[in-house]
C-alpha cells in the first residue's frame, strides 16, 4: 500500500518530465548495450584466440623427458654419501622416450573422477621425402576418435574426412603448409623417412590446418597403429598421454600429483601456455573498464536530471512534507524514480545488446588462418547480462542517492515562506 | 468541558540570519475543540512564524507545543510527519496543489499516506469532503484547470481528508477576491460550527478575523490583545 503510493507519486513526477526521463534512460540503454556487446565480442574473440592453442593442448601432458639420472653412483658410495659431490659433464642416460606401463596408467587416469578423457599420442620425428629432397616434419600418432572427442580434431581437418585416418590403413593427414610444399593432393601417396632411416609410403586422406602456419608446415597426423608401425615399435609404444580435465584450474595441482604417482614428467597447461591467460585477462579487464566507464557517464546523466527535477519540484516536495510525508518517503520517491530509469533503460540495453551481438555474430569474417571461423565470434554468456543489469541498477541507485537525500532534507517552511 | 486541542507554552524563536533577532517572545495560548481562532497582526510581527512552529514544520524554537496534550518536543522527523499527516490540516496562501495529479488524487494523497483506510474508502471520503465544499464536479480535473477560489477549496478538502484535530491556515484568503474570500470564510465557519472542527487561521484581513470566535492580535513577537467574540460563537 505504502509502496504503491510512493510508486504512483514517482510515476507522475516521471511522466511530468517524460522527455528528460527518456534521455536519461537512453543513456543507460546505450551504455548497457555497449557493455554487453563489447564483453560478448571481446570474450568471443578471446575464446577464439585461446581456443587456437588451448583446445588443442591437453590440460596435463604426461611424457618421459630425456634427463640425467637423479641418482649418480657417487651418491651410493658409503664414503661420499654425506658430502657435497660435484660432478661435471653429466650426460643424460639412454632412456627410451616411451612411457612405461601405459596400459595401467591409462586405466588409473580413466578411473579418476576429475578426468574428462585420456588420449595417447606418439610424436615421431620424420622427413617427408619428395624426390631427392627431405623436408623435416613431425607425425603425431593419435587415437582418432579420442582425439576428436577431446581436442576437436575434426574442426581442423579442412579437407577430407578425419575418420578416414582410422579406416584407411597407412594413411596420413598432412599439415596444409606441408601439403602445399609437397604438392600432394588427397589420394596421393607420399614417402616418409623415419629418423632411423626406414622408408614407408602413406596415403594422404586429408589436410590439417591449425591456423598457426609454423605448425601446419611440419605437423601431420596418422593413426597410432600406423605410427607404431612406422617406428617399428610394439603396440604398447606411446610417448605422450594427453589428459583433459573437467576443471582446467585443477591442472597444476594434478600434474604434480601424477608426476609423483607415476614417476614420469607431467606439465600442466597453465605452465606451458601462461602467455594466453595473461592476454585474455588483460583484454577482459579493458572491456570491463570501458563498460563501467560508459555506465558511470550514464549515471552522471541520471544524477543531473534528478537534480534538475528536484529544483523544479521543490514546491511539490514541500507540500508533500507539509501534508505528512516524511523525509524518508520523499527520499524513496526519488530513489524509485532513479531505479525505474535504471531498470527500464537497463532492460532495453540488455535487449539491444543481445541484438547488436547477434548482428556482429552474423558479419562474415573469413581468414585463412582460422579455417573454422566464418563470422565474427560472439560469446553469449548470460554472465554479461547479469553483470550488466546489476551494474545498471547499482549505478542508477548511486546516481539517485545524493539528489534524493537532498530532496529529503528540503525544509518545507523555507519553500512555502519564500513565496 | 471542551478539551484543549492545541497549546503553546512560552514559545520563543530567534532568527539568526542576517543577524540574531528575537521574532517570538514567550507566546502562550491555547485552542479549544471546535473553536475558530484567528491570529492577526502587521506584516513581520511573527504570526506566520508562530503558525509554522505550531504546525511542527519548524522545530527550531524554545518553549513547548502540545497537540492534544502531547508535547511535540523531542519527536523525530518521521513522528512529526505523522502528526502533520494525521492531526493537522494545513491551508496555505497559495493552494499548493500538485498539477501532476487530478483534484481527487490531490485530496486523497494525505489519506493514502496515512493508510488508515483502503484506497477505495479514501476515494469515497475524498468525494464527501469535496461535496462539503461544493466542488465534487471538478474532482477529475487537473488543478490548473480550476479557478483560484476552487483551488483553495480543494486545498481545504485536502486538509480535511484525515479528519484532523485542527486546521491551520496561513492567509488562506490572501490571494482571493472578495467573493471567493467570503466563500472560504463561510466554509471555515461551517466546519467549526457544524462539524466541530477547530481552526487556527493567520490573516491580515481584519474583517475576516472579526467574525471568528477569538482574535489573537500580535505585534513585534508579542500577543498584545486577545478578544473573544462570543456573539459569533453562539
Amino acid at each position: 500500500m505504502k509502496f504503491k503510493l510512493i510508486l504512483s507519486i514517482a510515476r507522475s513526477l516521471l511522466f511530468a518530465r517524460l522527455r528528460q526521463t527518456l534521455v536519461a534512460a537512453i543513456g543507460v540503454t546505450f551504455s548497457i548495450t555497449m557493455f554487453v556487446t563489447l564483453l560478448s565480442f571481446m570474450t568471443g574473440l578471446n575464446d577464439l584466440l585461446d581456443g587456437l592453442i588451448l583446445n588443442r593442448t591437453p590440460h596435463i601432458r604426461l611424457y618421459n623427458e630425456i634427463h640425467p639420472s637423479m641418482h649418480q653412483p657417487v651418491d651410493q658410495s658409503e664414503q661420499y654419501r654425506h658430502g657435497h659431490n660435484f660432478i661435471s659433464s653429466i650426460k643424460p642416460k639412454d632412456d627410451r622416450p616411451e612411457i612405461n606401463n601405459v596400459g595401467a596408467i591409462t586405466r588409473a587416469l580413466k578411473q579418476d573422477s576429475r578426468v574428462l578423457g585420456v588420449a595417447p599420442k606418439i610424436i615421431a620425428q620424420v622427413f617427408y621425402t619428395i624426390g631427392s629432397i627431405d623436408l623435416p616434419g613431425t607425425i603425431n600418432g593419435v587415437e582418432v576418435e579420442e582425439e576428436d572427442r577431446l581436442f576437436k580434431f575434426r574442426d581442423y581437418v579442412t579437407a577430407g574426412n578425419f575418420i578416414d585416418l582410422k579406416n584407411v590403413p597407412n594413411s596420413i593427414i598432412l599439415g596444409k603448409g606441408a601439403a602445399e610444399k609437397m604438392l600432394a593432393d588427397i589420394g596421393d601417396v607420399i614417402q616418409v623417412t623415419t629418423a632411423k632411416g626406414e622408408r614407408i609410403q602413406l596415403k594422404v586422406v586429408g589436410y590439417f590446418q591449425s591456423g598457426i602456419q609454423d605448425i601446419d608446415k611440419v605437423q601431420s597426423y596418422a593413426s597410432i597403429a600406423t605410427t607404431q608401425k612406422l617406428l617399428g615399435e610394439s603396440n604398447t609404444y606411446v610417448t605422450d598421454l594427453q589428459v583433459k580435465l573437467k576443471d582446467i584450474l585443477d591442472a597444476p595441482k594434478m600434474a604434480k600429483e601424477y608426476s609423483r604417482l607415476f614417476g614420469i614428467d607431467a606439465i600442466d597447461i597453465q605452465t606451458a601456455n601462461s602467455q594466453f591467460e595473461t592476454g585474455s585477462s588483460v583484454r577482459s579487464l579493458i572491456s570491463y573498464a570501458v563498460g563501467v566507464t560508459l555506465l558511470i557517464v550514464a549515471g552522471f546523466g541520471i544524477y543531473n536530471i534528478l537534480n534538475m527535477m528536484i529544483y523544479e519540484k521543490m514546491d511539490t516536495i514541500a507540500i508533500l512534507k507539509a501534508t505528512g510525508f516524511s523525509g524518508r518517503d520523499v527520499n524513496r520517491v526519488f530513489i524509485t524514480i532513479a531505479l525505474s530509469i535504471g531498470i527500464f533503460g537497463g532492460m532495453l540495453g540488455l535487449i539491444f545488446g543481445f541484438g547488436l551481438s547477434n548482428v556482429i555474430d552474423n558479419i562474415p569474417f573469413n581468414t585463412p588462418a582460422l579455417p573454422t571461423i566464418k563470422t565474427f565470434p560472439i560469446n553469449y554468456n548470460p554472465k554479461f547480462y547479469l553483470i550488466g543489469s546489476i551494474f545498471s541498477i547499482v549505478t542508477t541507485y548511486l546516481a539517485g542517492y545524493f539528489p534524493s537525500r537532498k530532496a529529503s532534507k528540503i525544509d518545507p517552511v523555507v519553500i512555502i515562506r519564500g513565496k | 468541558m471542551s478539551r484543549k486541542i492545541l497549546e503553546a507554552k512560552n514559545i520563543t524563536k530567534y532568527f539568526h540570519d542576517p543577524e540574531t533577532m528575537q521574532v517570538l517572545k514567550q507566546i502562550s495560548f491555547s485552542v479549544q475543540e471546535s473553536e475558530f481562532v484567528s491570529i492577526i497582526g502587521k506584516s513581520g510581527c511573527g504570526k506566520s512564524t508562530l503558525l509554522y512552529i505550531l504546525s511542527t514544520m519548524d522545530t527550531d524554537y524554545e518553549g513547548e507545543v502540545l497537540i492534544d496534550g502531547i508535547s511535540m518536543r523531542d519527536k523525530k522527523e518521521s513522528a512529526l510527519a505523522r502528526v502533520r499527516n494525521e492531526q493537522i490540516g494545513f491551508v496555505f496562501q497559495f493552494h499548493y496543489l500538485l498539477n501532476e495529479f487530478t483534484v481527487l488524487r490531490n485530496v486523497m494523497l494525505p489519506g493514502l499516506k496515512l493508510a488508515k483506510y483502503t484506497e477505495k474508502e479514501v476515494e469515497h471520503r475524498a468525494y464527501e469532503k469535496l461535496k462539503i465544499l461544493g466542488i465534487e464536479k471538478e474532482a477529475l480535473k487537473k488543478p490548473n484547470q480550476l479557478s483560484g477560489g476552487q483551488k483553495q477549496r480543494v486545498a481545504i478538502a485536502r486538509a480535511l481528508i484525515n479528519d484532523p484535530l485542527i486546521i491551520m491556515g496561513d492567509e488562506p484568503t490572501g490571494n482571493l477576491d472578495k467573493k471567493n474570500s467570503e466563500i472560504v470564510f463561510n466554509i471555515c465557519k461551517e466546519l467549526a460550527e457544524t462539524y466541530r472542527q477547530s481552526l487556527l487561521i493567520v490573516t491580515h484581513d481584519n474583517e475576516f478575523a472579526s467574525r471568528t470566535h477569538r482574535i489573537i492580535e500580535m505585534e513585534d513577537g508579542n500577543i498584545i490583545n486577545i478578544k473573544s467574540n462570543l456573539v459569533a460563537a453562539n
